[in-house]
């Protein structure tokens, strides 16, 4: 799943080079319940380790720059790619409880110390589950736009509410029916960048091809997405935004959120004034001004100094 | 009884026949834990068409999953892959089979022509609003079927009620039917009571709200 070298042309191999990127210094696989999972680290193996979960549909090959920033500052860096995500497998089933029993025993495999836990989006949403169902094994968490919004949605008559929700249960139902055959769609390097700097509008090429070479694999006819097919973005569910929001209050342990301020497809726009009512007594809410959701694939340098700032206040 | 392979996904799902027949299909939908029945239930024997069960992921015939991952809303899709070969059909679901119905009545509402909710396994899930979390790592090398994930899994699924009554609302304004739903339970989880609650539901024996359905097209 890995693209070597030698599977590239000389753009591609090109592509696959970007200012301050870094492969990881060492990979090796967990096997969770019969899912084998990617898992990549960055800087000494003896040094405290603070351990990232990607966002949905992303991957690890994201904390490329980011991740060897924070192995500067003296820390052992894991990033893990979610089961269906990056280099990990696909699995039949996809869930919230499985995500979760997929981090611990990633968690497990890492270290028994106690350890940073640094989510973005989807991550930092699946780790403040993973806190509460562990919290003797964290010492602080690093929150980045993982946040739901409690606003509630817009008012919107109800025929127009119940015509919504019919097309997108019918779209989720269509797109299961046809989910044995979906094979992602072969693209060139060039129009994969394309398609994430859409998600992604202040990345520059050259940083969106290389994060192609990255979440992405050279197959015969071309470049495709490693992620499963069979997930979709969005949807519905029974999942009720404000019970993740009350319980961030609950946290046992000192947290740095930070937020976005442009309003992106993949965002979740929640505010800082969303958050506020709900912060634990030992947080630190940072808004980034000018960056979208993918913060620290934006603003690498900058998320990293904030980052490191936070843990050396914990062991002041 | 004749047994047909779909597939959802990536696993594979035993549909069973348990009678032929010409008219609109009675497709069973068992509980948490149970499988599809080997014979004809007898308050099925009245109905006019053929009548079908379904195994669900990780029970019966079916194929399960690897370190889990199930959720009503799967069970709906793999009731919805059974629904398209049916092309119509009237659910009949037991305990978690029961949500299951009442999800996919409202997700597809020009095909299922009503659903009648009845009491079995599974019925309330894990309650109306998210507990506090744990997590469960079920064996793994557990006898399966079924699928002890699928056991821990669909007992803790949330059930909010305003979530099963916007179901509701869709099977009311896009069925078609006067009463897409009928209850026959003893059990009344709040998720039930709700949709108890809203027009379109009534409440009448098996054998009742089979009468009714058989009636309508």
């Amino acid at each position: 799943m890995t693209n070597t070298d030698a599977s590239l042309d000389a753009d591609e191999r090109a592509a696959a080079q970007y200012p301050g990127a870094r492969l990881p210094d060492r990979r090796r696989r967990v096997h969770s319940l019969g899912v084998n999972l990617a898992v990549s680290e960055w800087g000494d193996e003896r040094a405290p380790v603070i351990f990232c979960s990607h966002g949905g549909f992303d991957f690890s090959g994201t904390f490329d720059v980011f991740a060897p920033l924070l192995a500067a500052g003296g820390y052992r860096v894991v990033v893990w790619d979610q089961r269906g995500h990056g280099d990990s497998d696909h699995a039949p089933l996809y869930s919230w409880d499985a995500d979760i029993r997929d981090l611990l025993n990633v968690l497990d495999s890492t270290s028994r110390e106690p350890m940073v836990l640094l989510g973005h989006s989807k991550g930092g949403s699946i780790s403040t589950t993973a806190i509460q169902v562990a919290p003797q094994r964290v010492r602080a968490f690093v929150n980045i736009d993982g946040i739901p919004s409690h606003r509630p949605p817009p008012d919107v008559a109800d025929h127009e509410r119940t015509k919504l929700l019919a097309t997108e249960l019918s779209g989720w139902l269509d797109h299961r029916r046809a989910a044995s055959e979906k094979v992602r769609r072969a693209d060139t390097l060039a129009g994969l960048a394309e398609r994430r700097g859409r998600m992604n509008p202040r990345l520059s090429k050259a940083w969106l091809r290389y994060l192609v070479t990255r979440g992405a694999r050279k197959d015969a006819d071309g470049w495709r997405w490693k992620i499963d097919p069979v997930l979709r973005p969005g949807g519905f569910g029974p999942w009720r935004a404000q019970w993740s929001m009350a319980r961030l209050a609950s946290l046992p342990v000192p947290l740095l959120g930070l937020l976005a301020t442009e309003s992106e497809p993949m965002g979740w726009d929640t505010s800082p004034a969303d958050v506020k009512p709900y912060l634990p007594p030992r947080a630190e809410l940072v808004q980034l001004q000018g960056v979208g959701h993918f913060i620290h694939v934006e603003q690498p340098e900058q998320v990293a100094k904030l980052v490191l700032d936070f843990v050396r206040d914990l062991a002041a | 009884m004749k047994t047909t392979r779909l597939r959802h996904a990536r696993i594979e799902l035993a549909l069973h026949e348990l009678r032929p027949g010409t008219g609109r299909a009675l497709l069973l939908l068992h509980g948490l834990g149970e499988r599809s029945p080997s014979a004809l239930p007898a308050f099925a024997e009245s109905w006019p068409g053929s009548v079908f069960a379904l195994d669900f992921s990780g029970h019966g015939e079916s194929g399960c999953s690897v370190g889990g991952g199930y959720t009503a809303e799967v069970l709906m899709g793999d009731a919805d892959t059974a629904l398209r070969l049916l092309a119509d059909a009237t659910l009949l679901g037991r305990g978690l089979g029961a949500y299951v119905a009442l999800l996919l009545a409202g997700a597809r509402p020009t095909h299922v022509r009503g659903a009648v909710l009845c009491d079995g396994l599974g019925l309330a899930g894990g309650g109306a609003e998210a507990a506090t979390p744990s997590v469960v790592f079920p064996n793994p090398h557990a006898l399966a079927p079924p699928d002890p994930f699928a056991l821990v899994e669909l007992a803790r699924d949330v059930r909010p009620p305003d979530y099963a009554t916007a179901f509701v609302r869709q099977a009311n304004e896009l069925s078609g039917l006067e009463r897409p739903f009928s209850v026959c339970c003893a059990e009344k989880p709040d998720w039930l009571e709700a949709v108890l609650r809203e027009p379109g539901v009534q409440s009448a024996s098996i054998e009742d709200a089979l009468a009714y359905y058989a009636k309508r097209g």
